[in-house]
């Protein structure tokens, strides 16, 4: 853990505070604290958590849950629904889902993978990698990336609105869709569904190949800079499946530590606060999961894609196994711990995420109409998923009558607390350390930020242009000077 | 001849004894209504099927036809008024149709589409009213109750059981259930009860059921609720 986490002196101190305004799952905040001389000494990422859906969802009902929890996030709606339907699968005893409930449900949940990288990356995160991350801001966005790439940008619309297509096609509609239910799915596909979606499968895969090779050339051209960009190490928390292979609906708890060592494997994750638990920091509302065997100090880990990429044995698709294996040995294995390598990874994942698409569109069992099943009632039900930003996990308890009683969440943003807090220090470290604070310095903390595609709003607020505001604090909290940028990309002193 | 009276414009036969809204309804012309179904006495009580009968407002869930009348409902102002009325049930209840069960076979949530509702526009009640689990097959969610007295009627007039009551007067006027506990559990209260199917929001919900019918194949998926002109079809299918 870096060291940077709490000041020494902090009353002598200059404050920096980086303040984006957030709208729906939490409110994200980087306080700095300078000295006179810019030397950094204390940097803070602290994020608001929503946790209101665990008290209103109490006395719900518990097959209205699934419906409920997409309303928890805007970004990946999808994810909270499927998550939140596996747990209640628990609770009306659905030990197997019939091949159908199961593929539709996997599609659905590849449709969300597919639509959130690619607005992530193309729209949220090109900007900054193309242009450069002190680049001229107005032209860092997604119309300037029009403008200069136009294939790049048409990919990424077309990529995101293939993978709404299947979401919509699934759960009904792409927003607020129905399709999980406890025990299965209240819809197979039809044939013509299917076949519009077959028409374009093909073309999709073949520009996640290039999405792919876009990151990789990137990576080359910036080697020294995108590995070394707040890197840091950490222990890492996926699901995989028992085979090994990478798994993104269903699977068990594997933890490696920052040296590549399993420390657990196949964890049932049923039980999974007997190998993580949540801390509390004084200084911060969201919580700071850790691996229970390690503690609270030396416990807490990374999850999301790059995590995934490099936990699992093999991914079961071969395009993006190929990438996979390759991103893995990319100069001596470096971009595969890199916090940019992120991207890549991510980039992996969209494109095994269409793969599966693909295999499924051509399995029968979507078009079947044994649809749900049930078997022996039970009060608990948990639900995990590993989402676009990384695990999720939705915890019920369901009471004799059928309403929620107690629910619990830990979403992955939560999850990824510290290690995002451990990346923008590197960053402050490596950039902001001795320097005058601009616009472009700034922008590296949200590049850096943004890697990790946090459940914040503000990460995508007006389409990756983070509103900000900066104030430089003497020692007795005055404001000494303040910089703000507004959500149009303006930029005022 | 049979006698009849006009309906913006268009004749309408009617039979002695018929209110404005069941000629109309049967001539196959939507009037707007909540608390009027065909197989019960009127209530009155919600006003969505105000129209002028020769230039004075009336309910015309109440009002008989007569030889002649001239009878406007489509018009402007009613159905601004209309919409305010629905926006007032919104308001005072917790209709949160995103996550409702009833979202797509729901009367209110059809109607307010038809009238063009676009916001609430009032200040929400956020009223807190718990809900009754307590029976096996059946659940209660007075957040969503307009007080039609609907399932009142069901109960008393058809299953002969007297399971529901409207209590209190005015804006405390609140449903409330028949047995000394208060709970649903505790009435004789049946799943084959007319009562058990005549809600038309979401309040007398069938438990496990929810979200069985896709997107799609609700019933205002398949036509907006002025298409159900014959009011039965919208009970059965709902
Ligand atoms: S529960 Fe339903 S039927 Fe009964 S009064 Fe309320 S809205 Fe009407
Ligand atoms: S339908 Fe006539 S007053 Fe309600």
């Amino acid at each position: 853990m870096s060291t940077l986490e709490t000041a020494e002196h902090p009353e002598k101190l200059r404050r920096v505070a980086i303040d984006p305004v957030s709208r729906v799952e939490g409110h994200g905040k980087v306080t700095i604290l300078l000295d006179d001389n810019n030397k950094v000494h204390q940097v803070r990422l602290h994020i608001v958590e929503f946790r209101g859906f665990e008290k209103f969802i109490q006395g719900r009902p518990y097959w209205e849950v699934p419906v409920m929890a997409p309303r928890l996030c805007g970004i990946c709606p999808v994810s909270h629904h499927l998550a939140a339907a596996k747990a209640m699968d628990m609770i009306i005893g659905a030990e197997r889902l019939t091949p159908t409930a199961e593929k539709i449900r996997r599609l659905m949940h590849y449709g969300q993978i597919m639509q959130s990288h690619a607005l992530h990356f193309f729209h949220l995160c090109s900007p900054d990698l193309l242009f450069g991350f002190s680049s001229e801001v107005a032209r860092r966005n997604i119309v300037g990336v029009a403008a200069e790439y136009p294939d790049i940008a048409r990919q990424g619309v077309l990529l995101r609105k293939f993978g709404q297509e299947v979401i919509r096609i699934t759960a009904g509609k792409r927003i607020h869709g129905t399709g999980a239910i406890p025990g299965g799915v209240n819809k197979a596909l039809t044939r013509e569904e299917r076949d519009t979606l077959l028409a374009d499968v093909y073309q999709m895969i073949a520009w996640s190949r290039d999405a792919v090779h876009l990151v990789r050339r990137l990576f080359e051209q910036n080697l020294e800079e995108y590995n070394a960009f707040g890197r840091f190490r950490a222990h890492q928390l996926s699901l995989v499946r028992a085979d090994g292979a990478m798994d993104l609906y269903h699977g068990g708890l594997r933890a490696r530590s920052m040296d590549g060592d399993i420390l657990f494997d196949h964890f049932d994750y049923r039980h999974y606060w007997d190998v993580i638990f949540e801390d509390v920091k004084s200084w911060s509302y969201m919580k700071f999961p850790f691996l229970r065997s390690l503690g609270p100090e030396r416990g807490w880990y990374r999850v999301g894609p790059l995590t995934r990429v490099a936990n699992c044995d093999f991914i079961p698709t071969p395009f993006a196994d190929k990438e996979r294996c390759e991103f893995l040995a990319f100069d001596d294995g470096r971009a595969a711990g890199a916090t940019l390598g992120f991207h890549w990874a991510r980039m992996i994942e969209m494109l095994h995420a269409v793969e599966c698409i693909k295999d499924l569109l051509h399995d029968d069992d979507i078009l079947g109409d044994d649809l749900v099943t049930s078997g022996e009632r039970a009060g608990r039900g948990v639900g995990v998923i590993e989402a676009p930003r990384g695990t999720l996990i939705h915890h019920y308890r369901v009471d004799e009558n059928d309403l929620v009683i107690r629910a619990n969440l830990i979403v992955s943003t939560t999850h990824n607390n510290q290690a995002m807090n451990e990346a923008v220090r590197q960053v402050a470290i490596q950039y902001l350390d001795g320097h005058e604070v601009t616009e472009a310095l700034l922008n590296h903390i949200e590049v850096a930020i943004r890697a990790f595609d946090p459940c914040l709003s503000c990460a995508t607020h007006a389409l990756g242009k983070m509103p900000l505001e900066v104030e430089l604090v003497d020692a007795e909290g005055s404001v000494v000077s303040r910089l703000a940028k507004s959500s149009d990309g303006s930029f005022s002193a | 001849m049979s006698k009849t009276f006009t309906l913006d414009g268009k004749t309408i036969p009617f039979k002695d004894g018929q209110t404005i809204i069941q000629a109309a309804l049967e001539a196959g012309y939507y009037i707007p209504h909540l608390c009027y179904h065909p197989e019960f006495k009127p209530h009155g009580s919600c006003k969505l099927c105000t129209v002028k009968v020769n230039g004075r407002q009336t309910a015309s869930c109440t009002m008989l036809a007569a030889e002649g009348q001239v009878v406007e409902s489509e018009t402007p102002e009613l159905n601004e008024e209309r919409r305010a009325l629905t926006q007032m049930l919104f308001v005072e209840g917790n209709h949160f149709c995103p996550s409702c069960e009833k979202s797509g076979d729901c009367q209110l949530q059809a109607t307010a589409y038809h009238l063009g509702m676009m916001s609430t526009h009032y200040d929400h009640f956020f009223p807190n009213r718990p809900l009754d689990a307590s029976h096996p097959d059946f659940l209660l969610d007075f957040n969503r109750c307009i007080l039609c007295s609907l399932c009142v009627r069901a109960s008393r007039d058809v299953d002969g059981k007297n399971v529901f009551a409207l209590a209190g007067r005015g804006i405390k006027t609140r449903l409330i259930v028949n047995a000394k506990s208060g709970r649903l559990a505790d009435t004789d209260f049946a799943a084959t009860d007319k009562a058990a199917s005549v809600c038309p929001v979401g309040v007398i919900l069938p438990k496990r059921r929810g979200f069985a019918v896709p997107i799609g194949q609700r019933t205002f998926d398949k036509q907006p609720i002025d298409a159900y002109v014959d009011n039965r079809m919208v009970r059965e299918e709902g």
